[in-house]
């Protein structure tokens, strides 16, 4: 087998492992004020305050989610509500076109039922957005803005977004600015305190830790309004009892992907490129999606011109090669990716998609068993042609 | 030597299509258990699946395509969902329309067997390396000594579906797979069997009715479709009008029921249809008798075996649930003559006749026109 969706989920670590087990066997709500309850919280205030560390957050800006998704949504629809109810002119939302669909439906969903209006910014050929771009946008008044969301770096082709200096700019015009960073966690540096950002998505599962648990960093001065409400944890703004053992798991593994990130880094990335050169030799007009140098160092991402997105998947897993196509679905139905057509991407080719995504078990046996097995694949792939 | 699902020294590469049902579940899991080499695959056929099902259950929803993936999952084979909605819409969906525009009344189960399960699904499957396509119909497939196959009808008659089959060819035939068909199983075997294999899918009710049409409303879909509009229908016999329709195409020949003819005919009898015309929108209605058919002509004529009937004497099937009757059958200038030793009754045009040989499906073709028996006139 050779796991190539690190980008999907990757194995938990098993330090992760061994401190959420560890909890499993201890009772005790955080929120409770008896020794049980105290006991509880000492873990996880521990918990945040290493986690916070890692990230570069103070421990007051972290608001423990029940995942990336939720994060999104408390950050895109929280700061919206929020802003609007200070200044009801503020309706505007700047977006990427290219998020992942926990920021891009949500702001769908505001500008359906909230009056939104959104201004999606344009995006080079490698999804990328620009500062100019960004500040024309912002420009255009500054003062009907709710909010601005850019994703750190794109799940899908990878490509690495000037997140600080978009942030920078929002910040002159008094603008908070979201970064979704669950793939960049772990892989690029995401200090939070440095970026400038008003508020940041990241995610447990993603970086070695376990499913469920991710955060928002959110600055001191933002207060999103609630989506959760309830008994008024995490800073009022998120609700419900705290996740003992996954919170305490998450900090562990998020301090282990901030220790390890650069050593982990280079070495990703020269496998990266490796898989990069070999799937090139064996498919010369593959096309690689993302920027080919500002981009996730364990992501690889084609394009194979005549070939079927989901055929592909289907012959490589049969193999035992797994990797994604790295667009959404409905169904189980593969969609053309929003990502690639924002990217002025022919939908043609767009069809035709693969990502591999490496991880912290990855080998260079993987990349190996990758090599031999895409060249026919793309060729089979090529006579089943496009249904 | 029945042919259903072979054992092989080698192991096919299957591609089991699975609906979310228990026929289609049971017969994936029968290759697996053959040893074969089998993958799941969900057809998605609406491009804008329901949730979940409303009244009749069809095979279109989120829910159906769930079923099946854990079906695929509890036997452990991939499982994939593929997108032929473009194709089912433009190859059935619209052909049905246009069918029943024209008066006619199609079997859009067939046309989907013909163009879909067994053409485009089927085409990709062999393109990306499989040997065949299985699924879960009632029909036994027969290897000759020669290497060639027949189909034949299902070893139970009662579930038998060699009817929706007789458009397959040759070629298809020698690719697919049909492991329920040539075992005497009954329903409530199969849904035990389903059981003991911890499928889900053992209690859930059959599919029938149109699956694109959810409610199973076909005369609203029509409407919604061609719009409403309002014609006469016209008793035979006097050329009196008698009722007024909302659109000739919601009917079928031999229908009787939703006609709404405010009085009853001069002899006291119920009125059927006897015609559609969707030229004039005009409904012609008349007495039962006047339904018997002693001959028709068929287009499009596929033929299971490869080589078009000898003419000669066969049985003949005119309908997904009818019975078998006589005919006399041989083909002129490409298209297919039959006549009835008996006279039926209600033949509509549009739908397929279906040819056998004993058990054996000799092929296909469309009702074009019929001939009204002679004493009925």
């Amino acid at each position: 087998m050779a796991y190539l969706d690190h980008a999907a989920t990757t194995p938990m670590l098993p330090e992760a492992a061994a401190a959420m087990t560890a909890q499993f066997a201890a009772t005790g709500n955080a929120s409770s004020l008896h020794a049980a309850g105290r006991r509880a919280r000492r873990t996880v205030e521990e918990a945040r305050e290493a986690f916070a560390e890692a990230i570069g957050a103070r421990p007051s800006e972290v608001v423990f989610t029940a995942g990336g998704t939720e994060a999104d949504n408390l950050a895109v629809k929280g700061l919206y509500w929020a802003r609007r109810d200070a200044d009801p002119a503020r309706t505007r939302i700047i977006a990427s076109p290219v998020e992942h669909h926990a920021v891009l439906d949500a702001v769908h969903w505001l500008a359906e039922h909230e009056g939104a209006r959104v201004d999606y910014l344009p995006v080079d050929r490698y999804g990328r957005v620009h500062p100019d771009a960004f500040r024309e946008a912002v420009e255009r008044n500054p003062d009907d803005v709710a909010l601005a969301t850019v994703m750190w770096a794109n799940n899908e082709i990878g490509t690495v977004m000037p997140v600080r200096e978009l942030a920078a700019i929002a910040r002159e015009a008094g603008i908070p600015l979201h970064s979704d960073a669950v793939q960049a966690f772990g892989q690029l540096d995401v200090h939070f305190g440095d970026s400038g950002l008003a508020a940041m998505t990241v995610s447990g599962h993603k970086i070695g830790g376990p499913y469920g648990i991710g955060a928002l960093l959110l600055g001191r001065d933002q207060s999103p309004v609630p989506v959760l409400h309830g008994g008024g944890q995490e800073r009022h703004v998120r609700s419900g009892t705290l996740d003992v053992p996954a919170i305490a798991a998450f900090a562990v593994a998020a301090v282990l992907a901030a220790e390890r990130r650069e050593q982990f880094a280079t070495q990703i990335g020269s496998l990266r490129d490796e898989l990069v050169a070999a799937v090139l030799a064996a498919v010369p007009d593959a096309v690689l999606g993302g920027d080919p140098e500002e981009r996730l160092p364990a992501n690889a991402h084609f394009s194979f011109p005549g070939c079927e997105g989901d055929s592909l998947l289907l012959l490589l897993d049969a193999q035992g090669i797994e990797c994604s196509t790295g667009s959404a679905c409905t169904a189980g139905v593969a969609q053309p990716s929003h990502v690639l057509l924002a990217a002025g991407t022919d939908p043609q080719l767009a069809r035709g998609t693969l990502r591999f995504s490496l991880g912290h078990t990855s080998t260079k046996e993987d990349v190996a068993a990758l090599a031999a097995a895409i060249g026919p694949a793309v060729e089979r792939a090529r006579t089943a042609g496009l249904s | 030597m029945t042919e259903n699902l072979p054992r092989t020294d080698r192991p096919l590469r299957v591609l089991a299509a699975m609906s979310g049902g228990v026929d289609s579940a049971v017969a994936a899991a029968r290759a697996v258990e053959a040893g074969h080499d089998v993958t799941g695959v969900h057809l998605a056929l609406s491009a804008n699946p329901q949730s979940f099902r409303t009244g009749a259950r069809g095979c279109c929803t989120i829910e159906d395509s769930r079923d099946a993936r854990r079906a695929a999952d509890v036997i452990g084979i991939p499982f994939y969902v593929w997108d032929l909605a473009e194709r089912f819409r433009e190859d059935v969906v619209e052909d049905f329309i246009s069918e029943y525009e024209a008066g006619r009344t199609p079997n859009p189960c067939l046309r989907c067997n013909e163009k879909i399960k067994f053409a485009a699904l089927l085409d990709k499957a062999l393109a990306l390396g499989f040997d065949a396509v299985c699924t879960g119909h009632y029909a036994t497939v027969v290897l000759k000594e020669d290497g060639s196959r027949e189909l034949h009808r299902a070893s139970d008659m009662a579930k038998d579906q060699s009817y929706v089959l007789g458009v397959l060819d040759e070629k298809q035939l020698a690719h697919a797979l049909f492991p329920l068909g040539d075992t005497l199983t009954t329903k409530e075997e199969i849904r035990a069997e389903a059981e003991q294999r911890g499928l889900a899918v053992a209690k859930k009710p059959d599919s029938h009715d149109i699956c694109f049409i959810a409610d199973g409303d076909t005369q609203g879909f029509l409407a919604d479709r061609l719009g409403k509009a309002e014609g006469d229908i016209v008793d035979e016999a006097t050329g009196e009008k008698v009722g007024t329709h909302e659109g000739a195409f919601g009917f079928t020949i031999g229908q009787r029921k939703g006609l709404r003819i405010g009085h009853p005919a001069p002899d006291g009898k119920p009125r059927y249809v006897l015609d559609i015309s969707p030229v004039n929108n005009t409904v012609t209605v008349g007495p039962v008798e006047a339904l018997d058919v002693s001959a028709l002509t068929a287009i499009r004529p596929r033929w299971c075996g490869g080589e078009a009937a000898a003419p000669g004497t066969y049985t003949a099937q005119l309908r997904a649930h009818g019975g078998e009757t006589e005919v006399f059958a041989e083909v002129v200038d490409g298209e297919l003559r039959v006549s009835f030793t008996e006279p039926v009754r209600g033949v509509a045009p549009g739908q397929a006749i279906v040819l056998y040989d004993g058990t054996r499906v000799v092929g296909s073709a469309t009702i074009a026109t019929t001939t009204r028996a002679a004493a009925a006139v």
